[in-house]
């Protein structure tokens, strides 16, 4: 596999015919720049020029306490912001080797999936919406509106919620919490197949979708496409299964695999995991056990000098947190695997050779957010 | 024989899948049902946004002019913009002994990220999240706020 990619680096030729997709571009839903070398309408080759929106978070983290860091994390991945916040608290709860009440480990959860299905809303309106479809768009953020709105009321903010602390929650859950998810989740499950009777089913989306952007298993696994676009090419990959951290562990749920790779997969992986998202949270709403929100905790939080490592699964993929700690309240270094920018270098393997109209819809399936790949 | 039938069979397909999405558009057309929209400037009067709203940071202060801040500082450390300058005066009491006081708390908005670690970590609960969330101005200095009203004091009972 490794020589087939040291085959296919890209070597520009001055007849090249390129045009330049963003930094502004619609589909890119951020500030990415896509170098497209056409002949014709037929895309050569892409590269992607990041770092328009490089605000260097793993450098500032160096210089402010582990409470601190977490509002940063909202700000990579914005739109899965809780299991950014959780990834920064696991590892610092697993250095400090503090065990957090289960009722935080319950509404951790519950919030995780929460988040996913905000996110994957919000990705059906805008996919639907790259590939002309406008509807979409309204009927996605119309439900999305229900989720903030439970977000609004618990942590007093809608995208960029810090309400992750090392060691608990910031404050606890508003009292209409479990209220507000149940009636969210009967309104949804009568919404939900209007998704796919709207979209799914269209015959100018199947046309646009299927058997575009092909990526075989082995190549997801070279270049370490994780998430449901990895899942998508049945690269089985899913962290809540087989690194479970919070209550995973205490949930029944099945990993979405399709083994097409193709866009349509990629869409079919995340419109499932919907469903199951609903099932998780069902599971867990109505056993939030009582307790304190937060363990106890140092105000200032040191951790021991060595080498700490965390995972979790992000609406995206596999988000990864390494600090290294030489003793001191600040961190020596914090590095961020993000899945983003894994799953960004993947897009020119599956546009080349393709229609340029294509790689909207590959761009579009592959979920990028981009502030997430530039950090 | 057979190719032309599944032409032909395409063509009904996919006009049945056109329908299926219109028969959703044309139902919430004709019955609009709940309205999901608010009309926001309109409906300023009556807009009440939730009790935990994270809109700028307040320091609430009594009928009689007092607020809660010691000007112990913790804030100040704890925000991780900068966002938050405290200057304290020092100033005799009656005992003889002097005594810390405020003189300003600016609170930079324009600086502000809405982590809530400043209210959370208030010892004596002098910090709180206003409603307000029409924050444009035309000048940035606007922006920065002091937060203690003109001629306020430090409410004694409040220390325990």
């Amino acid at each position: 596999m490794s020589e087939e990619i040291i085959k296919n680096i890209i070597v520009r030729e001055n007849e090249d015919y390129i045009i330049n997709m963003g930094p502004q571009h619609p589909s890119t839903h951020g500030v990415l720049r896509l170098e497209v070398c056409l002949q014709g309408e037929t895309v050569k080759y892409i590269i992607p020029h990041i770092g328009y929106i490089h605000r260097g978070i793993e450098k500032m983290c160096e210089a402010i306490t582990y409470q601190q860091i977490i509002h940063l994390t909202d700000r990579m991945d914005y739109l899965s912001a809780h299991m950014n916040n959780e990834a920064v608290c696991l590892c610092v709860e697993n250095a400090l080797q503090v065990e957090v009440p289960e009722r935080v480990k319950y509404i951790r959860t519950i919030l995780d999936e929460l988040n996913r299905l905000a996110s994957h809303q919000l990705w059906w309106s805008a996919f639907g919406m790259d590939l002309g479809a406008l509807t979409t768009f309204f009927y996605g953020l119309r439900d999305r509106e229900m989720i903030l709105d439970i977000f609004e009321e618990s942590f007093g903010s809608r995208l960029l919620h810090s309400f992750n602390a090392p060691g608990g929650l910031m404050h606890d859950v508003h009292p209409n919490f479990q209220k507000g998810i149940k009636d969210f989740i009967t309104y949804f499950r009568k919404k939900l197949p209007e998704y796919d009777q709207l979209l799914t089913g269209n015959v100018i989306f199947q046309q646009r979708a299927k058997g575009i952007g092909i990526m075989s298993r082995e190549k997801a696994i070279a270049y370490g496409v994780t998430g449901p676009s990895g899942r998508g090419s049945g690269f089985s990959c899913d962290l809540r299964k087989y690194a479970p951290y919070s209550a995973y562990d205490k949930v029944q749920f099945n990993e979405i695999l399709y083994t097409e790779g193709d866009t349509l997969a990629r869409y079919k992986v995340r419109m499932d995991e919907m469903w199951e998202s609903m099932n998780i949270i069902e599971q867990l709403v109505d056993n939030i056990p009582e307790g304190d929100y937060t363990a106890k905790m140092k105000p200032i939080i040191k951790l021991p000098a060595g080498e700490y490592f965390q995972r979790v699964e992000t609406a995206r993929g596999e988000l990864a947190v390494y600090i290294v700690s030489d003793g001191n309240k600040t961190p020596y270094r914090m590095k961020f695997r993000s899945p983003n920018f894994s799953n960004l270098f993947v897009m020119n393997e599956l546009a080349a050779g393709g229609k340029i109209a294509d790689l909207i819809a590959i761009s579009g399936s592959l979920d990028l957010v981009i502030p997430d790949i530039d950090r | 024989m057979n190719m032309i039938f599944n032409y032909i069979r395409e063509i009904f397909r996919a006009i049945s899948s056109l329908w299926a999405g219109m028969r959703i558009t044309g139902k919430y057309f004709v019955s609009p049902g709940q309205i999901v929209t608010q009309k926001y400037p309109e409906n300023r009067a009556t807009l009440k946004m939730q009790e935990r709203f994270k809109g700028e940071i307040i320091m609430p202060h009594d009928e009689n002019n007092q607020h809660r801040c010691t000007g112990c500082g913790i804030c100040e450390m704890n925000c991780p913009n900068g966002s938050i300058e405290i200057l304290t005066n020092r100033v005799p009491n009656a005992d003889g002994k002097t005594e810390r006081i405020i003189d300003k708390h600016i609170y930079h908005l324009s600086m502000c990220t809405f982590c809530g670690l400043c209210v959370k970590t208030c010892p004596s609960d002098a910090l709180a999240f206003g409603q307000e969330f029409e924050h444009a101005v035309f000048d940035r200095k606007k922006l920065t706020k002091v937060l203690n009203q003109p001629g306020s004091s430090l409410k004694k009972e409040a220390k325990q």
